[in-house]
């Protein structure tokens, strides 16, 4: 991004363009993504499914599966280093050690048949060369810190004996052990109920500002971002398609996408209109994709050229920048 | 509730409690998971109830219970003034005619060797309501119409429609024996919220045309205060609080229902950054081992002693307004920490 770009940012994406090859054809699940994330800050990231969020962060960590998956080009400069370019055993060093990651299924990501205790001492003694006895220490303080009662208890015991937010707990526990510069949380509350929920968010929250880690919050959910995020980007079909501060965003919206978006929810405060402002047809499918602005046939603001030209991410305003070229006509108001 | 005579549906302490078994081969029964314990209310014609709670709250099986998908372990379900959970065989399946149900997941809930036009049309076979095979053809033509599909998608299989479109599928299935009453469970919470605006407007424009009434089950609060006209809050098998739907969301009176609306972001920053906040401690305890009292005592912010030892009775506190906790009346002298 142009804007915001300050000295002390973290992390720098640049033109990331992850592909997956398949049979069917080239899906460019992330093409031609960039952002920012400063020291500290919280950044959401928004789309619905399909749109390329969670590829994106899995490429920043280079997670990728390989076949059939590929980083095609681009660069990834954390703390000074383009981690696109690191060998797989330098790469080892910064995941889970410099860059925290929280995915949204608890009881996938953990394994089944290790003791919690084990699966958080793991990165301690791997990353930060405790010893056996300073690392179970450690975790007990650690499970303490994200709010499980009785820790030294808990840590003999196996995934499926705890409850679904009880395992989140824990999957935050393992990210921050190492005290990550950036914590990535994928969905991290999706699965769970609203209350606990809450209750998840408000710990991420708390523990990231607490030790000064950035955030980078992926979901569907525009309330979580509203509640949460410094800055948001809204992603649609593998680009960015807006990016602002969450203000901004959420008050001011400049693509019609983000504006479909924000008018299809109905709101807990409000009594409600008669009918949502739904965004006709479909997610267009990755394989094929519309020529041009791949929004197009569901804009209400489209015009003759955004059938075969989309721009780049235009200036629509301070710390804010829109890919559609009409954006300067695009409102709230007129979206209804 | 106001077991009002021109109701369409009334439940009367309807209890479905699901028997825990251990052992192999001689199984005995060790507890009861109470999923729905003692739930009353009525809906009437054309009226949308909400009914929300967290995952275990039991508000699926409410909805089951209703068309006796699950059989009640007591209580009344009297539909068109009926007794349902007396019924069996054919005369069930006759008054099921009436009754519709959308489920939430549109890929399972749909046959996928069938195709989309049997699948919207079996209600129509099983009910015999169809005069000729042209008749069956533009009977389901209409009613792949009514939901906003071609009508010459009838002959695609399901793998071949999308998320929203099966949903469309799910909900043509479940108005094509022109029912006056359907249960929707969780039916957009599978989907993208672009389409999810979509079905619901869909659902809404059905009930207008057919006088439809609706209990419309979610856990997503934003969407059921704009659906519904009253809401019923679930927890642990019980119904805390019942209030038309505004005076619900402005004026919560059970701990429970404004922790859950607390809990809810809304989208816009500077607004949801001053909203009170109330973060709920600990988990929703096991319905095996449900707590006595209350049930919500071990997580209220608000209880006293009592709460541990007396079940409160859902009474009528406001008009209309019915709300589970004896400590209602102080609803206006306790402020929820931040």
């Amino acid at each position: 991004m142009i804007n915001g770009k300050t000295s002390n940012s973290l992390l720098e994406v640049s033109d990331l363009r992850t592909h997956f090859f398949t049979q069917g054809g080239v899906i460019k699940a992330v093409d031609g993504v960039s952002f920012h994330i400063n020291e500290g800050e919280t950044l959401g990231l928004v789309g619905e499914s399909g749109c390329g969020k969670s590829v994106s962060a899995l490429s920043l960590m280079r997670l990728v599966p390989n076949p059939p998956g590929r980083i095609v080009s681009g660069q990834v400069v954390f703390e000074g280093r383009d981690l696109i370019q690191l060998s797989d055993s330098e790469m080892r060093k910064v995941r889970g050690a410099r860059i925290g990651m929280i995915f949204q299924e608890p009881m996938t990501s953990l394994n089944p048949v290790l003791t919690i205790g084990r699966q958080i001492t793991e990165p301690l003694e791997l990353h930060m060369e405790m010893t056996k006895n300073m690392a179970v220490t450690r975790a007990a303080e650690l499970l303490d810190m994200v709010g499980i009662p009785d820790p030294d208890e808990r840590l003999k015991d196996y995934p499926h004996q705890l409850s679904g937010g009880q395992r989140q707990r824990v999957m935050i526990a393992i990210a921050l052990s190492c005290n990550p510069r950036l914590l990535i949380a994928d969905e991290a509350t999706t699965a769970l109920d609203v209350t606990i929920q809450a209750q998840i968010l408000e710990l991420m929250k708390t523990l990231t500002s607490e030790i000064g880690t950035a955030l980078l919050i992926i979901t569907h959910n525009l309330g979580v971002v509203a509640r949460y995020a410094d800055r948001v980007n809204v992603m649609y079909a593998g680009k960015i398609r807006e990016s602002g501060t969450a203000e901004e965003i959420y008050g001011n919206p400049k693509h019609p996408y983000t504006v479909g978006l924000l008018n299809s929810v109905p709101r807990l405060d409000a009594v409600s209109v008669e009918r949502l402002q739904s965004i006709e047809g479909e997610i267009p499918d990755m394989l094929s994709l519309p020529s041009g602005c791949a929004f197009q046939p569901r804009c209400r603001w489209a015009v003759e050229r955004c059938e075969n030209d989309e721009p780049e991410l235009i200036d629509a305003g301070p710390d804010h920048s829109s890919r559609c070229w009409e954006h300067e006509n695009v409102s709230r108001e007129r979206g209804t | 509730m106001t077991a009002g005579n021109g109701s369409l549906l009334s439940v009367k302490d309807l209890k479905v409690h699901f028997p825990v078994k251990r052992g192999f081969i001689f199984q005995k029964t060790v507890g009861f998971i109470k999923a729905v314990d003692g739930v009353s209310f009525t809906i009437n014609p054309g009226e949308t109830l909400g009914l929300v709670g967290e995952s275990g709250s039991g508000k699926t099986t409410t909805g089951r219970a209703i068309i006796q998908l699950a059989r009640p372990t007591s209580g009344d379900v009297s539909f068109e003034g009926v007794e349902l959970n007396h019924l069996g065989g054919k005369e069930l399946r006759q008054m099921r005619r009436r009754l519709g149900m959308v489920f939430q997941d549109p890929y399972g809930a749909l046959n996928p060797r069938m195709t989309a036009g049997n699948i919207v049309g079996e209600p129509l076979i099983v009910h015999k309501m169809y005069d000729s095979r042209q008749d069956y053809r533009n009977k389901v033509g209409d009613l792949l119409e009514t939901v906003g599909l071609n009508r010459g998608m009838g002959s695609r299989y399901p793998h071949e429609f999308s998320g929203g479109q099966r949903q469309r599928l799910g909900v043509a299935r479940a108005i094509a024996a022109r029912p006056s009453f359907i249960v929707l469970d969780e039916p957009v919470s599978a989907l993208d919220v672009s389409i999810q605006a979509q079905i619901i407007n869909l659902l809404q424009d059905l009930q207008e045309q057919f006088n439809l009434a609706y209990l419309f089950i979610a856990h997503d609060l934003s969407v059921v205060r704009h659906i519904s006209d009253r809401v019923a809050v679930m927890y642990l098998g019980k119904i805390v609080e019942v209030a038309n739907r505004n005076e619900l969301y402005d004026n919560p009176l059970h701990p429970y229902t404004k922790a859950l609306l607390s809990a809810v972001p809304i989208p816009d920053p500077t607004l949801d950054r001053k909203r009170e906040r109330m973060v709920l401690e600990g988990d929703i305890p096991s319905p095996l081992d449900p707590p006595t009292g209350c049930v919500f005592h071990t997580r209220c912010p608000i209880a006293v002693e009592d709460c541990s030892m007396y079940i409160p009775e859902l009474r009528e506190v406001k008009p209309e307004h019915w709300v589970a906790c004896i400590r209602a009346e102080d609803y206006g002298s306790y402020t929820i920490a931040a």
